[in-house]
């Protein structure tokens, strides 16, 4: 095996007296998607927040292509190819396709001594990567808060990978959406993975999980529980590991296994 | 390899998508709510106001003139807005920079061209403060701009008492004679092709006193020339621009923004210091025009601002608007005004005008912006 796109090793995170990770161990591979799985408060967020560079952890190194790197800002992480697509914030309803999509990158054009918006070129690339990825738009210039929760999640996927994303973190992108728009989003994340990137899908659907995931992580209490690759654990072992044993077990006889 | 699929996969349309008719999709702008409000207007004077001059030569340079004037400082207030914060110190940064320029000229006997410098440079660097205090403490520009409001005002009547023990400070035209920057404010430009439409017969000449012979409209008021530079250049800068793209990313969305990489706070910064500028063009014109500057000028000038910017479709929490919009904005607020005292209407009666034309637009424009936007 290669080395990984980007491994954490034992990572921690101290917020004064709050311990929000205590070794957290995960490593993502070209090609993979990699889902995170944990129970709110299990340390999801402060974990992913760490990696794309939000916040610094307190021990524990993280190594891009077998490197050690310190990220200072998001920006840092942006630079090593990591990009994140959050689950609220990412996109502006109020302004159009194209000027998300391109949002802090724009293309420019030189007219005279002025520079301009090169719009023609940024709205045929946001139509063509969209279409790449499933989706048709009326035009480039149609606002993304006509849009669906899972094209939205869906145009900034697109935009991480078309600005050379390495490694993509989604955080809870099917968690808000229906069952139409959750198949959509999943199918683009098999479509970001067979073009080489590696994914980090944090969840706390197993079902979700089990649908595109290579490798499962399960982080239960600022602590990584194991992980293990696809075809060795069953759902229900993935679900019970997250809920942190017994409790579940009882509910789900009564619920039939429907959880 | 990617063309090919990208062939094949463009025209198979998503029957969820409705096609949008060419003429609807012209409509559907941020403007429309302005456009329609401006017909209006225009409709509503030319049936009430037709025979008394309103649309003369002379009268289209009256409305058009105090339409200039707002348009000048809506233009600022709209890219502010757009870009999610208030200036609320607009109408005391009038008082204040006018009061500069002719302490430093009458008063100090700078020249003139020095002190427009220098209360440009004075404006802007207190814009920029403004913007660095809502960005430092994180509170809300309302409040931040307010105290500015007093606090600029109270000092401009301040220094201007302090100094010349008067509130108004005359002679400012008699010493900027022929000053280089003066003319730049308060002068006229075209003179010439009036005089030739006035030959023609298609405007006026004076029959009597002593200005008989010349055309009564004698020139176009370097206020109507700066109202449109900035219209066209705030049009431009906003649409067509990456600049202008950070604006709108700012206003609709500030931590989405940062997190690609937006300099939301140096673009908030800019801003602030953009609408000081043209608070202080507008004060710059004002006192060449009457060749004075009194410590309460302005007064109420940043809700007027903001008015226009309003009913030309500009959202106020900011992320969405538009420049010509608030350009029509300020013109139907000029209109209504000097349209009323042509024909004749009690003036108390213009703020009910224009306080059912603010709804209108408004509720027309969150129609339009919905349709635009998909918000619910």
């Amino acid at each position: 095996m290669s080395t990984p796109l980007i491994e954490l090793d034992n990572i921690e995170k101290h917020f004064g007296p709050v311990i929000a990770l205590n070794g957290v161990s995960v490593s993502v591979n070209a090609g993979e998607c990699h889902c995170l799985l944990g129970d709110n408060g299990a340390g999801k967020s402060t974990f992913i927040k760490t990696m794309s560079g939000v916040h610094k952890p307190t021990g524990g190194r993280i190594l891009v292509e077998g490197k050690e790197v310190k990220f200072d800002s998001p920006r840092d992480a942006m630079e090593a190819g990591i990009a994140t697509v959050y689950q609220d914030l990412a996109m502006i309803p109020l302004m159009s396709v194209t000027r998300n999509f391109w949002m802090g990158r724009e293309p420019q054009k030189r007219f005279g001594p002025f520079k301009f918006f090169d719009f023609a070129t940024a709205n045929e690339v946001t139509m063509s990567e969209m279409a790449r990825m499933g989706i048709h738009l009326r035009s480039a210039d149609q606002a993304v808060g006509t849009l669906s929760g899972g094209e939205r999640q869906t145009v900034a996927i697109s935009r991480a990978v078309y600005f050379g994303a390495k490694v993509l973190i989604l955080d809870e992108p099917t968690s808000a959406l229906g069952v139409r728009q959750t198949s959509n989003v999943l199918a683009t994340i098999d479509k970001v993975r067979k073009k080489g990137i590696g994914v980090v899908f944090i969840t706390h659907n197993v079902r979700h999980a089990m649908a595109v995931g290579d490798r499962f992580t399960v982080l239960n209490r600022g602590k990584t529980l194991g992980t293990a690759a696809r075809g060795d654990i069953k759902a229900e072992e993935l679900q019970e590991m997250m809920a942190g044993g017994q409790d579940l077990a009882e509910l789900e006889g009564s619920l039939g296994g429907t959880v | 390899m990617a063309d090919t699929t990208q062939q094949a996969a463009v025209p198979d349309k998503d029957e969820r998508v409705r096609e949008m008719s060419p003429l609807r999709k012209a409509l559907i702008r941020p403007e429309l709510g302005a456009i329609c409000g401006t017909i209006l207007v225009f409709f509503f004077f030319i049936a009430i106001a037709r025979d008394s001059g309103m649309f003369a030569p002379e009268g289209i340079v009256n409305w058009g003139t105090v339409s200039a004037q707002f348009a000048i400082i809506a233009v600022g207030a709209c890219l502010l807005m757009i870009a999610g914060e208030f200036d609320l110190s607009v109408g005391s940064m009038i008082g204040f920079s006018g009061i500069i320029i002719a302490l430093m000229t009458v008063q100090w006997g700078y020249p003139t061209w020095f002190a427009i410098i220098v209360a440009f440079m004075l404006a802007m660097a207190i814009g920029a403060l403004n913007g660095y205090l809502v960005i430092k403490t994180g509170l809300p520009s309302f409040i931040v701009t307010l105290a500015f409001l007093y606090i600029l005002r109270g000092l401009t009547i301040f220094i201007s008492i302090a100094t010349t023990r008067k509130t108004i400070i005359g002679g400012v035209r008699e010493v900027s004679e022929g000053d280089p920057l003066a003319g730049l404010f308060g002068g006229k430009v075209l003179s010439g092709v009036f005089v030739w439409l006035a030959d023609l017969g298609i405007v006026g000449k004076f029959v009597a006193g002593p200005r008989a012979g010349q055309p009564v409209v004698d020139g176009v008021p370097m206020l109507m020339v700066w109202a449109l530079a900035l219209i066209i250049f705030g049009h431009i800068l906003l649409t067509r621009t990456r600049f202008g793209n950070w604006i709108f990313a700012a206003g609709g969305d500030t931590q989405a923004a940062r997190y690609v990489g937006v300099p939301v706070n140096r673009v908030k910064i800019l801003m602030f210091m953009f609408s000081a500028m043209c608070a202080t063009v507008f004060a710059t014109c004002q006192v060449m025009e009457f060749g004075s500057a009194a410590a309460d000028r302005g007064l109420l000038k940043e809700f007027e601002a903001i008015i226009s910017v309003v009913i030309g479709g500009a959202l106020l929490t900011g992320g969405y608007g538009s420049v010509v919009g608030a350009a029509l904005g300020a013109l139907i607020f000029g209109v209504v005004q000097q349209g009323l005292f042509f024909a004749g209407v009690e003036s108390s009666l213009f703020r009910v005008f224009l306080g059912v034309i603010l709804l209108l637009a408004v509720i027309l424009n969150t129609y339009i912006r919905r349709m635009i936007t998909g918000e619910r």
